[in-house]
């Protein structure tokens, strides 16, 4: 009986942890500051940085952050980098910052940042470790008054697309995958610790209105909405291209299955001969025929990207028209005033 | 110099010395300070930032150093120092050092020879307490200056003198301070929900004004005319339009958002059904 009841340390190991899912992720005060001044002090120029903290049960904790020094050359050497990072972190651990990598954030131009290196990095990290997140953060929108931060992963299903490198119509059928399913949104909550709340609470007294107010209620709107849209605009001409390749591969492949048709009709016609005449046949396929070469097919992954771009800048568009209307109407409120 | 009388010198603080803040600074002091040894009663650590010509030294940025401090030996590990600033100034090269924090309040006979060594790396470093006990029951920063105090030609101490500190939180406002004073936030307000809650706020300050005319108007409040004025100045802003081309101009910009919005509508569907168009497509 005691067997029973004892699992032999082989059996724990054995059996694999099942990993609860991500749910969401929280954020210190401290890693939003130091995100906010890092990207806008770099504006307009792109910037990235690593994110610490803890893994824990199905929430991801983000307790701190340091920026990565912007690569002006590319003959910065890798190794340099790397140093940063490793005396970043170590310096770090001496006072007992979280020390694992948790994921990394991003500045980004008007939500467009769907790329194919975004998904690279993440494959990247993901082998190292299990859960990481990105954190993109927009200082433009934010200038407007809401703070653009949001925190991706990628899918699973995804992922294991990604690894074998096959996008064909057919797999992604199988796994019912569509371009929403390559990212993941997480929610993200935010978590001070009381010192610093209660700091905060003592130093800024409860003001009526905040600067963060004046941003959102300023009536200048057109610039944003004329960038979103320029952006959006040269997203369906990319889009527009992707689908021309597409075009181009379904007319190839149908008329190579015309001739691939004709070909065989020719063959059997002259197996009938043959046999008629009473000699073998012929097989009828011959592989080394050029038009039974396959064609490729073009990788949907590019499109499947621009197509994330363009729904981002929609969606975009569509909250600050939102705003915009609160505003107008507001405007003619006061008027009437 | 030959009289008997010694002379008190007290050269004047710097004149127009005045520091500056961001909240970053004061998050990362406390996070560090919640993260300290167990044995260690306060923290130090380096302040980054840069000095105006006019004297004003912004504080921008921090990094926690480690110490060692018993009642008469102050240890501060040097290397690390130096370390931190070489990886802090690889991403921001225009970061200098301005001065140092502490923890805990007052200021300790360790913390003048901590000075010291810090004025060895900048002209005139500047000393931040940040008192996390909150001893004296409120939340108190204060920054200090080093003053030498001479008699004659000899040094006798350094004081510290206090400088004013400007504690404004410019950034900390845009974030928008619900998400920073709270120990918890569920969620974080996405556009149209900021936009109400400015409203709202825009609301309750329209109508604290109405009250307070209307108990100017009846006298239950003494008059004051500076108020009186600013106020007749907000609403004389309001540009004056007349009624049909305030409507001309209402209805083009509602006209456009419709517009852009039914296009960013139309852009979607046109995706779906591209999407649907792609996958579906069979091959024989």
């Amino acid at each position: 009986m005691a067997n029973n009841m004892v699992r032999s340390f082989r059996d724990i190991a054995a059996t694999q942890e099942v990993a609860s899912p991500l749910r969401v992720v929280q954020i210190d005060g401290l890693v939003i500051l130091k995100i906010i001044k890092h990207c806008k002090e770099f504006m307009p120029s792109l910037v990235t940085g690593q994110l610490l903290g803890l893994d824990v049960g199905s929430c991801l904790e983000v307790t701190n952050c340091f920026p990565f020094p912007s690569r002006e050359e590319d003959e910065e050497i890798e190794a340099d980098g790397a140093n940063y990072q490793l005396e970043m972190m170590r310096c770090l651990r001496e006072v007992n910052v979280d020390n694992n990598t948790v994921g990394w954030y991003q500045s980004t131009y008007m939500g467009s940042f769907q790329t194919v290196e975004l998904i690279e990095t993440f494959m990247n990290y993901q082998e190292n470790i299990k859960r990481c997140v990105c954190i993109i953060y927009d200082p433009q929108r934010s200038s407007q008054g809401v703070l653009a931060l949001k925190a991706l992963k990628l899918s699973d299903s995804f992922m294991d697309l990604y690894r074998y490198n096959n996008f064909s119509g057919e797999k992604l059928r199988e796994k019912n995958l569509s371009w929403v399913d390559i990212f993941e949104e997480i929610p993200v909550k935010v978590s001070n610790s009381a010192l610093v709340s209660a700091f905060m609470t003592e130093l800024e007294a409860d003001a009526p209105v905040s600067q963060c107010d004046y941003d959102r209620l300023v009536l200048s709107t057109n610039p944003f909405m004329e960038r979103n849209l320029e952006f959006l605009v040269e997203c369906m001409d990319d889009l527009s291209m992707e689908q021309q390749k597409f075009q181009f591969y379904y007319r190839n492949l149908s008329r190579q299955q015309a001739q691939q048709q004709a070909w065989l009709q020719k063959r059997r016609a002259e197996n009938k001969a043959r046999k008629d005449a009473g000699e073998d046949p012929l097989p009828e396929e011959d592989p080394s025929n050029p038009i039974f070469k396959p064609v490729p097919e073009p990788s949907r992954l590019d499109s499947f990207l621009i197509t994330n771009q363009i729904s981002n800048y929609c969606n975009q568009i569509n909250g600050f028209a939102g705003q915009s209307f609160s505003r107008i109407y507001l405007m003619d409120a006061i008027h009437d005033n | 110099m030959a009289s008997g009388n010694t002379i008190l010198q007290f050269s004047p603080s710097s004149t127009n010395l005045s520091a500056k803040i961001h909240p970053i600074v004061l998050f990362n002091i406390c996070d560090s300070f919640l993260r300290r040894q167990d044995q260690a009663e306060r923290v130090i650590g380096t302040l980054l930032g840069s000095i105006s010509a006019d004297g004003t030294v912004d504080i921008r940025n921090s990094y926690c150093v480690p110490h060692n401090e018993s009642s008469d030996q102050v240890a501060v590990d040097i290397e690390y120092h130096h370390s931190m600033l070489v990886s802090h100034q690889r991403v921001n090269p225009k970061e200098v050092i301005v001065g140092w924090y502490s923890t805990g309040s007052g200021v300790s006979g360790g913390s003048a020879l901590i000075h010291e060594f810090y004025s060895r790396e900048v002209a005139n470093p500047v000393h931040l307490t940040v008192d996390t006990g909150f001893s004296s029951g409120e939340a108190s920063i204060k920054a200090y200056v080093g003053v030498n105090l001479s008699v004659g030609d000899r040094q006798l101490a350094a004081q510290f003198q206090e400088v004013p500190l400007d504690l404004r939180m410019l950034e900390a406002e845009r974030v928008g301070f619900d998400i920073l004073k709270k120990t918890t936030v569920d969620k974080l307000p996405n556009d149209l929900e900021g936009v109400e809650a400015s409203m709202e706020r825009l609301i309750v300050l329209i109508d604290e004004v109405y009250k307070y005319v209307d108990d100017v108007v009846e006298g239950r409040i003494p008059t004051d005319n500076s108020i009186g004025k600013y106020l007749a100045d907000t609403v004389a802003s309001i540009p004056r339009m007349s009624p049909a081309a305030f409507d001309k101009l209402f209805n083009d910009s509602l006209q456009d958002l419709l517009l852009v919005l039914y296009l960013g509508s139309l852009t979607r569907t046109q995706l779906g059904l591209a999407e649907k168009l792609n996958t579906a497509a069979q091959i024989l």
